[in-house]
């Protein structure tokens, strides 16, 4: 079963996210970077396909700008990927999901392939989900928002979940080869030791394939901002045992709390 | 052609129609006026005329039926559509942003080379552009976003418009289309409709819920005994359900359930939009984060910006404390 898992990097929503002096984008300079959270789940859950059925997978990323994303590529050598790869092109360090779909379907037509998991969704998806995009310009099916992936190599078919609200889910099966939005691997994704990732950086090659695909989703970012509700939250300050007393005489005020 | 119409893209789900539908119907009203069209709902389904009735709010409903669109598959939904909106180019195209939604709009933008704006609190028509709002990065950015497009999909978040001006007394204007969707290559199995749990957080009125910021699971006994002497129920944000930390039925949000409780005391909940759409409606809402620019401060009453582990301990102790007096 060989499978390929296309990562994006996106910002770290940890830390505080700057509006550059335009208010159209982020101030780029101070982002760090991380894998997309929902990527590293489908990373994880094609290495456990992996484990079951043989073959191989292979992590595919659109480079873009300064963005460092090598370290991102050999950690993922590290956790068990075959092989990694860069797509480079004329792409700016903030790639929208349809360029993104675009050129990754330009590099994958070329490969071989059983099935493509990707995060079901990223941070920064403003025109939309790659998977879905990629399915569609690859003309293979798709479905988001899936869980509990059992594929048949034999028949070529894939039985997933798809979850909705409410806890409902409904089974499908699916023929491969399929594009497969993944909410949750089978396991929280494993993590790769330093050393190992310091191994990978000596013994692994980072393929390049160039991309010529046009860019561009068709929409204007007109202005970026932080959300300002009225209804912001009145904040309770002081020390913890303020904190508490606040509480309490909130939850008594409420009548949610009568001792 | 119907180019300068708001289409709507009904969902529902075991046969009832999902809440977001009416919200977009209600928003698809106010702005058709200044498109200078109409507000149209397109419905797929099969032996569904009873929920294309509940439609009436539209000025129109297009009801797409056949055998093969009983049950949503998103390659059946997509090709139905996909002629059907090929045909009439509407302006603007609402989709949920839900696991439906996702799968449609995203194939539709792709297919159609039509542009889509996702994950939208706002959908406004300037001088016959479509404008849109985005919350993006967890809900922490938002986004004004223009479509250069003459046809524009939007997905929209589910709880930010009212439904109640998606909902009408009056018999919807239907006009049903039969489709043909041929076997495809995505095969609809079965639903499972989840059996309930020891505890049914829907209805439970004092709620502690548990998010990402807990760290690890031996951590969640912590916030178990707060929620104890409390006399809450524990609930849990998506990341510690994918954890496999607490089952499935104390999952609030998008893809969990629902809750309007008397007391929402968030800890370590960053307030994603799928997250704050399963319990922006609590009466009384209180989070504890250690991030302040977090966006559960925007949705909740009361705001704590320190460490839980420094608060949770303390609250619970207190708690414990009064009631043994």
């Amino acid at each position: 079963m060989n499978i390929i898992v296309p990562v994006k990097q996106v910002p770290d929503l940890v830390e505080e996210l700057e509006i550059n002096s335009d208010g159209t984008d982020l101030e780029r300079d101070m982002i760090k970077y991380k894998m997309n959270e929902w990527d590293e789940s489908a990373l994880e859950e094609a290495l456990q396909l992996k484990e079951m059925h043989g073959g191989t997978v292979t992590v595919l990323t659109v480079a873009s700008g300064d963005v460092e994303v090598d370290e991102t590529l050999y950690t993922c050598v590290a956790k068990g990927a075959d092989r990694v790869v860069k797509i480079v092109g004329n792409f700016e360090e903030h790639y929208d999901s349809h360029t993104a779909a675009r050129a990754l379907a330009e590099a994958i037509r070329g490969m071989s392939y059983d099935l493509i998991l990707t995060g079901v969704q990223a941070a920064d998806d403003l025109d939309g989900q790659v998977g879905v995009l990629l399915a569609t310009y690859l003309g293979i099916p798709h479905i988001s928002v899936v869980s509990g992936i059992e594929a048949e190599p034999v028949s070529r078919t894939a039985t997933v979940h798809q979850e909705y609200a409410g806890g409902i889910m409904a089974t499908f099966e699916v023929d491969l080869p399929v594009v497969l939005g993944v909410q949750a691997a089978r396991a929280i994704p494993r993590y790769a030791p330093v050393s190992r990732v310091r191994q990978a950086m000596k013994s692994a090659h980072i393929e390049e394939i160039e991309a010529t695909t046009p860019v561009g989703a068709g929409i204007s970012v007109r202005r970026m901002f932080k959300p300002e509700s009225t209804e912001h939250a009145e904040m309770i300050e002081g020390d913890a045992g303020e904190i508490v007393n606040r509480v309490m005489e909130i939850l008594r005020e409420r009548g949610l709390w009568r001792a | 052609m119907a180019e300068h119409d708001v289409f709507v893209i009904a969902e529902h789900l075991d046969g009832k129609l999902s809440d977001v539908t009416f919200e977009m119907i209600g928003k698809a009203r106010s702005i058709a006026p200044a498109l200078g069209g109409r507000a149209v709902a397109v419905l797929l389904g099969y032996e569904a005329a009873a929920l294309a009735g509940q439609l009436g709010a539209a000025d129109q409903v297009l009801y797409v039926e056949d055998a093969g669109l009983r049950y949503f598959t998103p390659e059946r939904a997509e090709q139905a559509l996909r002629s059907l909106l090929q045909d009439e180019k509407p302006a603007l195209t609402m989709v949920a942003n839900t696991s439906m939604g996702m799968d449609l709009a995203a194939a539709l933008s792709a297919a159609l080379d039509w542009p889509l704006i996702a994950y939208c609190s706002d959908v406004q028509a300037e001088n016959g552009k479509i404008v849109a709002t985005s919350q993006i990065y967890g809900g922490k950015i938002a986004v004004e976003a223009v479509s250069e497009g003459a046809s524009t999909l939007v997905s929209v978040l589910a709880g930010v418009f009212p439904a109640a001006e998606g909902h009408a007394d009056i018999s919807a204007s239907i006009q049903t289309i039969f489709g043909a969707a041929n076997e495809g290559r995505v095969r609809f199995k079965g639903l499972t409709i989840p059996e309930a749990g020891d505890v049914d957080i829907t209805r439970e009125t004092l709620l502690v819920s548990v998010g990402r910021g807990i760290g690890t699971k031996d951590n969640i006994e912590m916030v178990e005994e707060l929620a104890s002497n409390l006399g809450a129920s524990l609930a849990a944000s998506r990341p510690i359900i994918d954890s496999g930390w607490l089952p499935k039925q104390r999952q609030v949000g998008k893809s969990g359930l629902t809750v309007k409780p008397k007391l929402y005391l968030a800890v370590g909940i960053s307030g994603a939009p799928e997250h704050l759409q399963g319990m922006k409606d609590a009466e009384l809402i209180i989070a504890i984060n250690s991030d302040p620019s977090a966006p559960i401060f925007e949705v909740a009453d009361y705001g704590i910006v320190e460490d839980l582990f420094d608060i949770v301990p303390a609250l619970s102790e207190r708690l414990a404390e009064v009631r043994a007096k």
